[in-house]
């Protein structure tokens, strides 16, 4: 039943024949299509021709398609084809494809100069456009919290609950590692470098500002971008694909109150936690080396510590956190509402979270440095 | 030269999928607890059951998406436990499924979804590919307008048709269809029914079809199986169903819809 096709060329009286043999089928459709494009050229050389298929074994969608074809372009050649010998279990495939019209093509899209222009119009266009959705979420998040502050009854504090041991509970043990080991390295460079002039001890000084001030707040907020802000725009964004947050707007919920408002609150809260443990972590572990790979003993550091920093270097680090938060968990919303249907597009929405996350991090960072240097914090 | 009519009497006593014993689990819960079925070639098998009998855990068993605890399948006269990875692609190639969400790959035009196996499998030029998209799509009722569109810009109903046209892209011997007319509005599921009676005429297809749909059942499926208590409790024609005196049996069969549909 599987055997090889052909198509053969008989001359009856002044009629030419093409005689189909074998499986037309899937298979084989490599070979088909160069057969047919070969019996093709046959086109005007005589006034009729008929295609044999009565010794056709197999035929499917392609062998059936790949006839009609050849019908088709020898009919347009100003012959007259037609098709003979069709089994009656066969007649109807044959019928269903005389009914394809020709495929439309795929459009191909060209790259010219004012479309390239066009583009970065388009780009800059979308920049503002993500500042607008921003202010926009804000000021949506801002009206929900008022609205719950009015009725208290409507805070989902369990769901507040459940997102604040996934973004602060599970991520302490990551966290403080990852802030100890850098608190490692910033002592370990700074008594490598101070060593030569004899200035080991001002290890702790900078080790002390650095990290309560900068390195804590934002490695902490950098790492919750990554592992919180991508969780929140892809939670958010599947509940977009399968039409969860339509379902819910048509119950008469508010999306922000209920899925988006927990989700900021608890990164809210989350971040000044776990960026007092990291600042911990990483004077433990830069105290840690000071100690073993310096000399510094322990108490020597307290000292040095007590007098190098004050309360205000902790403030500084402490005050931005929640900024950070609500910077983050914002970003993460937004993007996490603007997923489209497909799989794709989650994908870059997850990724465009994290990069704007880290992004607009950092801009607030530079924001709060100008603003503590002129109020002399 | 046989004649092909012939070939398909010859043929129809042939066992396409032997299912012998299998027992699943999920957890403690036994969903399928030693069952058997035979799938005839050229048959459509309509196969029914009360909803969480294990209907569709069956069909993603067969298809090997889900684990069995024991027994025996074969398709094709293949065992698929046994069977080498490219003898296990040589069967997949010639079985297509639709699956109950159509599962289209979602960032794939239509046209790409419907010729993304074909193109996988063979090497053929794009403008048959074209083609032969064109072809599909007319088949399950669609115009070639909709090629370029992304599955979620398709209506519920469409998205079906899309991936029957997939599933049928490399004209396979066997497809499964999980509730295939679920979904369709009324005329669209007897069209569908209609499509798959003749594609079964026209190229020997063997149907395993999922359904609740009584129309289905009654115009469209040559044999019908019964799922319950992980077994399947009853098999045959419409009219063996009908003349069954087990009591889900009797209720579906000569309910308020059923007596509806058969008058």
């Amino acid at each position: 039943m599987n055997a090889d096709p052909t198509l053969q060329r008989i001359a009856r009286d002044n009629a030419l024949a093409l005689q189909a043999a074998g499986s037309w089928t899937a298979g084989f459709a490599p070979v088909l299509e160069t057969m047919v494009a070969e019996a093709e050229k046959l086109a005007g050389s005589r006034s009729n021709i008929s295609i044999d298929v009565s010794q056709v074994s197999k035929l499917d969608t392609f062998g059936a398609w790949l006839i009609e074809r050849l019908r088709r372009s020898l009919t347009q050649g100003g012959m007259e084809a037609q098709i003979a010998g069709l089994s009656v279990d066969y007649a109807s495939l044959v019928e269903e494809v005389q009914r394809v019209k020709s495929a439309p093509a795929a459009e191909i899209t060209q790259v010219t100069i004012s479309g390239m222009l066009a583009q970065i119009g388009r780009t800059v266009a979308g920049i503002v456009g993500t500042i607008v959705g921003l202010i926009d979420m804000l000021g949506a998040v801002l009206a929900a919290s008022a609205r719950v502050l009015i009725h208290p009854r409507s805070f989902r504090l369990p769901s507040t609950v459940h997102h604040l041991e996934q973004v602060c509970w599970r991520a302490v043990p990551i966290i403080v590692l990852i802030t100890f080991l850098i608190g490692c390295i910033i002592a370990q460079q700074g008594i490598f470098h101070f060593r030569r002039f004899g200035a080991d001890i001002f290890v702790v000084d900078m080790l002390g500002v650095l990290v309560l001030r900068e390195i804590g707040v934002l490695l902490v907020a950098i790492m919750v971008a990554g592992r919180s802000g991508s969780a929140y725009t892809a939670e958010l964004g599947s509940m977009k694909m399968r039409e969860e947050i339509d379902a819910l707007r048509t119950m008469g919920f508010d999306p922000i109150e209920i899925l988006i408002l927990p989700r900021m609150l608890a990164l809210i809260i989350a971040l000044p936690i776990l960026t007092f443990l990291g600042a911990m972590a990483a004077l433990y572990g830069g105290g840690l080396v000071a100690w073993l790979y310096g000399g510094v003993d322990p108490e020597a550091f307290l000292l040095r510590l007590r007098d190098s920093i004050s309360i205000n270097h902790f403030t500084v680090g402490l005050v931005k956190a929640p900024v950070m938060a609500a910077v983050i968990g914002i970003v993460a919303c937004v993007e996490g509402l603007a997923v489209q249907g497909s799989a794709e597009s989650l994908g870059q929405h997850t990724t465009a979270s994290v990069v704007k996350g880290i992004f607009f991090v950092i801009v607030m960072d530079g924001v709060f440095a100008i603003f503590f240097a002129s109020i002399g914090m | 030269m046989a004649q092909p009519a012939s070939n398909v009497v010859q043929a129809r006593s042939e066992d396409i999928i032997r299912v012998r014993d299998i027992t699943v689990q999920f957890g403690s819960t036994r969903v399928l607890d030693g069952l058997n079925l035979d799938v005839k070639r050229g048959e459509i098998l309509g196969f029914v059951g009360p909803s969480g009998a294990g209907k569709s855990v069956l069909t993603r068993t067969i298809i090997g998406l889900v684990p069995k605890v024991s027994g025996s399948i074969e398709v094709f006269g293949v065992d698929l436990d046994g069977a080498s990875s490219s003898a296990r692609r040589a069967v997949e190639r010639r079985w297509g499924i639709l699956f109950q969400q159509g599962a289209l790959f979602s960032s794939l035009t239509v046209r790409q979804n419907i010729q993304f196996p074909v193109r996988e499998y063979l090497k053929v030029s794009q403008r048959l590919l074209d083609e032969i998209m064109v072809a599909k799509l007319g088949m399950v009722g669609l115009r070639p307008e909709v090629a370029d569109r992304y599955p979620s810009e398709l209506s519920g109903g469409m998205i079906k048709r899309v991936a029957l046209a997939r599933a049928l892209a490399l004209d396979p011997e066997l497809v499964f269809l999980d509730e295939p007319t679920s979904g369709l509005d009324p005329i669209g599921a007897g069209d569908f029914d209609e499509l798959v009676r003749t594609l079964q005429r026209t190229l020997g297809l063997t149907v395993f079809m999922v359904t609740h749909d009584l129309d289905s059942l009654y115009t469209a499926c040559d044999r019908i199986a019964v799922l319950g208590n992980g077994k399947i409790i009853a098999a045959g024609s419409m009219a063996d169903m009908q003349a069954s005196q087990h009591p889900w049996l009797r209720q579906y069969f000569h309910g308020k819809r059923a007596r509806a549909v058969m008058g």
